[in-house]
């Protein structure tokens, strides 16, 4: 057994840790505040290399793996989700189909652009009343002359209606009881992306309604063979659960350092409230659930890397540190009293941005059925 | 066009620092990392060899003497872009002082001559900000000190030294020494493909042996310096405190006027 990083996963980590706190932190409250897409920071991550990190240098990745990918999304969240899961979507969500599932020509048209960051990709799955529950999908796509015919209808899509998106893969009833996925280039006739949905958190990242009506897409975007579409979400949705996990987890994290500071300043009936049990106990059993989380999110990552079966793990992990970050969140804000509830403090926009870590990627009641599942029940 | 930087793993900024009382030297057993202003130095060296264009015949070595683990701060600045690592490490180097250290680097340096040898100010730990006259002295290299901004023409160095009362410009023909202060540039972050490169590049290990040096001339034996005592600083002597009576900042001005200070 070895719980040791490699060097260049310790590394990886490290230049996050100091890119996050000197280039994301000065910034993340304004964006927050005014609801901006940090187009400055995705070309900054996008020159290091952390817009495609696990995807291979052939495509324009970084050649990184899982472990790596988990850490970095850790390291980015612990300061700011909104420019983690900016990352997280476009490489977890967005990039990944086509890598998996696209043909060498589809690999080569879009995944350089994908991932050197200077186009951004989106994955439309949700709709308004299908998600999980994804065979009540309703969009359909029609083979006509050529192309494939789009009509329907897609929600709380991240990344596709940037200035820089390129384009977004969506699941689509392709027959009776068939789902296909199709890639759809930003730009395509009949497409329409509404203005940007107004959240409670991840105000800096671009969430958005599609809407496809007469949307005609070439053949060529079918993704994969006719028919996948199920099988191929759900393969991107085990992956995607490592960076909502490593996403938990970095939130945990960020929201103890911020209890953690803040316990050592704040003076109440004479001393540091850090010297009163009631704080230590909570930040004692904080970092210990956060070690814990780290390490089942570490695992999940650890078993892709090494080609092994991780949609339990990773499921696990997503549950646990989407919990744990609410616990985290809560007590943190707690122990910041009232000036946690104002805006000037970090916590305030830790505590918006916790909740969707529970939702969004199959809510917590989703992640127990696909654990129920694994353990045969 | 030949750079070598001369770069020191130090205890990482987060760690608490804590001498050894036993062996009277600093615990260097926690987290370790690249000494800040080495990172300016290493993006200097970077800047001029991409600039020269020469990109073949560039290259930028970093030579460092410490602990076998260093090796992990060096690869921060491989992941940046450096070319390889000449490292001198050896058990009898270990608490090596400062004319220890330069003869050491002055050794590993004269493998490389190098036409260009960068340091960094001054490291975090010692922040002795002398180890580059040091080894200067033992190359016969001219030596520019403080560099806040640095030209390369003709075969010249032209270095703009920050001093406590402005500018001094210094030009040295080349080969040199040049200490470069952390106001010289940003450095870079190493990027993803830099730092998955960064295990292909050389890294090469010496011993004392492999630089045909004697054990005696290197560690404690070697060193012309010996650490009797440490002991806290003296307390302060008396202080004064004003209370803020909504005159203040009228009594503080009066107190840095009453010390000359303004």
């Amino acid at each position: 057994m070895d719980l040791d990083l490699t060097p260049e996963q310790e590394l990886v980590r490290d230049t996050v840790r100091e890119f996050a706190r000197d280039r994301v932190a000065p910034v993340a409250e304004e964006l927050d505040r005014e609801s901006r897409f940090p187009y400055e920071l995705v070309r900054e991550l996008g020159e290091l290399g952390l817009m495609g990190l696990p995807i291979p240098e052939e495509y324009g990745g970084a050649g990184g793996d899982t472990v790596s990918y988990a850490l970095a999304i850790e390291e980015l969240t612990r300061i700011d989700s909104s420019v983690a899961i900016t990352v997280a979507a476009h490489t977890s969500l967005g990039t990944m189909p086509i890598f998996l599932f696209g043909s060498e020509e589809q690999k080569r048209k879009w995944l350089p652009e994908l991932a050197s960051g200077t186009k951004l990709a989106a994955f439309g799955l949700t709709e308004a009343g299908a998600g999980s529950d994804a065979g009540a999908t309703r969009t359909t796509a029609e083979l006509r002359d050529g192309n494939w015919v789009v009509d329907g209808s897609k929600m709380f899509i991240t990344n596709a209606g940037t200035d820089i998106s390129g384009c977004v893969t969506i699941t689509a009833r392709t027959g009776e009881d068939e789902i296909s996925n199709l890639i759809v280039s930003n730009g395509t006739a009949g497409y329409e992306i509404s203005a940007p949905l107004k959240k409670l958190g991840w105000k800096a990242s671009d969430t958005r309604e599609l809407s496809f009506r007469d949307c005609a897409v070439p053949e060529g975007n079918l993704l994969g063979p006719r028919g996948q579409g199920f099988h191929q979400f759900l393969e991107i949705l085990d992956g995607g659960r490592i960076s909502v996990a490593a996403m938990g987890v970095g939130l945990a994290q960020g929201a103890y350092d911020l209890a953690f500071a803040y316990a050592q300043e704040r003076e109440q009936f004479g001393k540091k409230i850090s010297r009163f049990q009631a704080v230590q106990f909570r930040l004692a059993d904080l970092a210990t659930e956060i070690e814990a989380g780290r390490a089942l999110t570490l695992r999940a990552a650890w078993l892709k890397d090494r080609g092994r079966p991780f949609a339990r793990e990773a499921a696990m992990a997503k549950l646990y540190t989407g919990e744990l970050s609410n616990r985290a969140a809560n007590w943190s804000l707690q122990i910041h009293g009232g000036y946690g509830y104002m805006d000037e403090y970090a916590i305030s926009r830790l505590y918006r941005d916790q909740k969707i870590l529970e939702i969004g990627e199959g809510t917590n009641e989703v992640q127990r059925m696909v654990i129920a599942k694994h353990l045969g029940l | 066009m030949k750079i070598a930087v001369c770069v020191k793993h130090v205890p990482d900024a987060a760690v608490t620092k804590r001498i050894d009382p036993g062996t009277k030297r600093l615990d260097r057993s926690g987290e370790g990392s690249l000494n800040p202003v080495d990172a300016n130095a290493v993006e200097e060296a970077l800047r001029i060899r991409d600039a020269t264009g020469d990109g073949a015949e560039g290259e930028v070595v970093l030579v460092s003497l410490g602990p076998e683990k260093a090796i992990d701060s060096l690869r921060k600045a491989l992941a940046m872009g450096a070319d390889r690592v000449l490292l001198v490490s050896d058990p009898d180097a270990a608490g090596s002082d400062l004319v220890a250290t330069s003869s050491l680097l002055a050794k590993a340096l004269e493998r490389e001559g190098a036409d260009l040898v960068l340091f960094g100010q001054q490291a975090s730990d010692s922040d002795g900000a002398v180890l580059w006259a040091a080894v200067a002295e033992r190359l016969r290299l001219p030596l520019i000190s403080q560099v806040a901004e640095l030209t390369l023409e003709g075969g010249a160095v032209t270095g703009k030294r920050q001093t406590e009362f402005g500018y001094d410009v210094i030009r040295a023909p080349l080969p040199a020494v040049v200490a470069v202060a952390d106001s010289i540039n940003e450095p870079r972050y190493p990027s993803l493909k830099g730092i998955m490169g960064a295990k292909r590049k050389q890294q090469d290990v010496l011993s004392l042996a492999d630089l045909e040096i004697e054990a005696e001339r290197a560690g404690a034996s070697g060193s012309r310096t010996e650490v009797l005592a440490l002991s806290d600083p003296p307390p302060r002597g008396e202080t004064r405190k004003l209370e803020d009576d909504g005159t203040g900042a009228e009594k503080i001005v009066e107190f840095l006027a009453e010390k000359r200070l303004v």
